[in-house]
């Protein structure tokens, strides 16, 4: 996403460079008006859904809602203060950030070993994809039920395939330990369209590079780790920051596995930012304290995704630079 | 090793891009070959084929858990015995599955039209015309993909609250009608490949801006359009989140696929007074899951451009 705004070349009515300067102008006037009228749909969807409703989302933050009556009462900082104050709060961010910490390295291992296994297929390589891609396709709600009973401690699938190994089977969704670990399990039988992109990138690499370094006597793993890695770079790049993201608004599994019931109580392991933004904001009606959650979640998810830009500018290979 | 498969006296010709044919099904190239071939090879299939059971177990277990008794229904088996066919039957009649799935397909088909028409029209209006502002507004665009949902959930809600839709589909799709980043950069892609003569052509023969992007641009787009259209259709179905706060407080009818899924977890736990049918949870989960695989079934071509086109261009 760094490259935003590529030099576009011009609409069709600008290309006609005979045409007298009057008239000319005159057409570029309409040409702007038009595309305008183009784009007017996301302008007022931008300036309702994303710009006014920050604004709007911005404001209750400071304020207090009353459900009763709709009435919105300012209070300064005092949702801010509470949030700092909400040892559930530290909670949710705590899970959720060693779950990104945890996740977002294994996705993008496990997808880059999928890209790198398929692109090596030959024949047959359609079919393996196709299974590969399933798991992306089955909804997040069906994975988390599926995954519930596989993961079942005594009498899960998985754990009798451990014990069958005579490996220990841990209670995966009950022991606060291993919640997590088995969230992350989930997301990674879901990696495909990551996987996807990988496998793009590796199509694109020049395979005279390869061939090149193997004349010179260089093995698998440093053909990886020398050629393969640094250009497709561009792609782990891109994984690592849309995945992230995405970690940190984990919330369909946890939801579906722990939360689904209002009064029950589950595990504060299992307490995402998410699956306490929503509690907030839709069982309390805190929409102030919830708000003012978002706004942290932002300012977090903002700088986790610069330092990530910065540190990423170094190492990332961009074709266009040669 | 490599010098006897690769002729020294033959250079390939290298392209100007460096891009290759797209099917993944072409020969395995030479230097490949040479050098993962023996034991190697045998290497890379046990691990294919074992990471291909990792991916296909759990759904070919789904369908056989929906089949099993209670008792069974943690089992790993993947072959029911005995088959209870009976478990699709009681599902049937004791959840609203149908009206589920038509809620679903219903808001899902809403979404994915409402989006791909609207980013259509702004995605040609980024590729093809020139107007102050353009790289600043696009900018704009990109930047709204990285703003967490949360941030603007609440006032979402205020809003369709203060429009008196509350309580109808609207809010699960009416905000596509405005377009979506996402889906405005994958179009405008699309846009920016398509040839400027046919355009120009199009100019002199006297068709206007609007007759440009229907007659023309939007014939040629059509497979970047079945893409928006099917990322979007499956967005929709999975939304566990806007479900949850627009319709959980309805009657369960009108769930959507993914609540009712919510639904039946706590219907049917042990938990919540009922009596750990499980095998009932995953018939729903099944059906639920079903069609998205026939979604898949049609479109896998689309779905794997599409998510390959993101990451190219990201």
């Amino acid at each position: 996403m760094t490259h935003v705004a590529p030099a576009v070349a011009g609409g069709p009515a600008t290309t006609t460079g005979t045409a007298a300067p009057p008239r000319r102008r005159r057409r570029l006037d309409r040409e702007a008006i038009a595309g305008y009228l183009f784009i007017s749909p996301w302008v007022v969807g931008f300036l309702v859904f994303t710009a006014g409703a920050m604004l709007w989302s911005l404001y209750i933050s400071f304020t207090r809602y009353n459900l009763a009556t709709g009435a919105t009462t300012p209070v300064g900082l005092d949702n801010y203060r509470e949030l700092l104050d909400d040892p559930r709060v530290a909670t949710a961010l705590g899970n959720t950030l060693f779950y990104a910490v945890l996740a977002v390295p294994l996705e993008i291992a496990f997808a880059l070993f999928l890209a790198v296994l398929l692109d090596r297929v030959g024949k047959g390589a359609g079919f393996f994809r196709t299974v590969f891609y399933l798991p992306k396709m089955t909804p997040a709600v069906a994975t988390a039920a599926i995954f519930f009973l596989l993961l079942n401690g005594s009498n899960g699938a998985i754990n009798r395939f451990l014990r069958s190994l005579g490996l220990p089977a841990p209670q995966w969704l009950v022991d606060p330990d291993w919640i997590k670990p088995s969230i992350v399990l989930m997301s990674l039988w879901a990696v495909s369209g990551t996987m996807v992109i990988f496998l793009a990138a590796l199509k694109s690499v020049p395979r005279e590079l390869y061939e090149v370094a193997t004349l010179d006597g260089a093995g698998p793993w440093r053909l990886f780790r020398h050629i393969t890695v640094p250009m497709i770079s561009g792609a782990i790049f891109f994984n690592t920051i849309v995945l992230t993201i995405a970690a940190f608004q984990i919330f369909d599994s946890a939801y579906l596995l722990f939360w689904r019931d209002q009064g029950s109580s589950a595990p504060d392991a299992s307490l995402f930012y998410a699956i306490y933004l929503f509690q907030q904001a839709f069982r309390q009606f805190n929409f102030g304290f919830a708000a003012a959650m978002a706004w942290l979640l932002f300012v977090i998810v903002m700088l986790v995704t610069v330092v990530q830009v910065r540190f990423g500018n170094r190492f990332v290979y961009y074709e266009a630079d040669r | 090793m490599a010098a006897t498969t690769t002729p020294l006296g033959a250079p390939r010709q290298v392209p100007a891009t460096p891009t290759r044919a797209r099917g993944v099904d072409e020969a395995t190239p030479v230097w490949r070959r040479s050098r993962f071939s023996g034991v190697g090879r045998v290497v890379r299939w046990v691990v294919l084929l074992a990471v291909t059971a990792l991916f296909l177990y759990p759904l070919l277990w789904l369908v056989a858990a929906s089949l099993k008794t209670r008792g069974q229904v943690f089992d790993n088996s993947l072959i029911p015995s005995p088959v209870r066919w009976d478990n699709w039957v009681t599902v049937w009649q004791e959840l609203p599955l149908l009206s589920w799935l038509t809620n679903s397909v219903s808001i899902a088909v809403l979404a994915a039209v409402a989006v791909a028409v609207s980013s259509s029209l702004v995605a040609f209006g980024f590729a093809w015309f020139r107007f102050p502002g353009r790289s600043l507004l696009f900018g704009l665009v990109l930047g709204t993909m990285m703003l967490p949902g949360a941030v603007t959930m609440i006032p979402t809600y205020l809003i369709w609250k203060e429009t008196g839709l509350l309580g109808t589909w609207v809010p699960l799709w009416g905000a596509n009608l405005f377009g979506s980043a996402f889906y405005i950069f994958l179009q405008r892609q699309f846009f920016l490949g398509l040839p400027r003569e046919i355009f120009e052509a199009a100019l002199i023969d006297g068709a206007g801006y609007w007759k440009q992007f229907w007659r023309i641009a939007m014939p040629l787009a059509v497979p970047s359009f079945v893409i928006v259209l099917l990322f979007e259709f499956q967005a929709s179905w999975n939304n566990l989140q806007s479900a949850l706060i627009y319709l959980n407080a309805g009657s369960v009818e009108q769930f959507t696929a993914p609540l009712g899924i919510a639904y039946a977890m706590t219907r049917y736990s042990p938990t919540a007074g009922g009596q750990g049918d499980y095998q009932y949870v995953m018939v729903a989960s099944l059906l639920v899951t079903l069609p998205m695989l026939a979604l898949f079934a049609f479109g896998q071509r689309y779905f794997v451009d599409g998510i390959a086109t993101t990451g190219r261009k990201g």
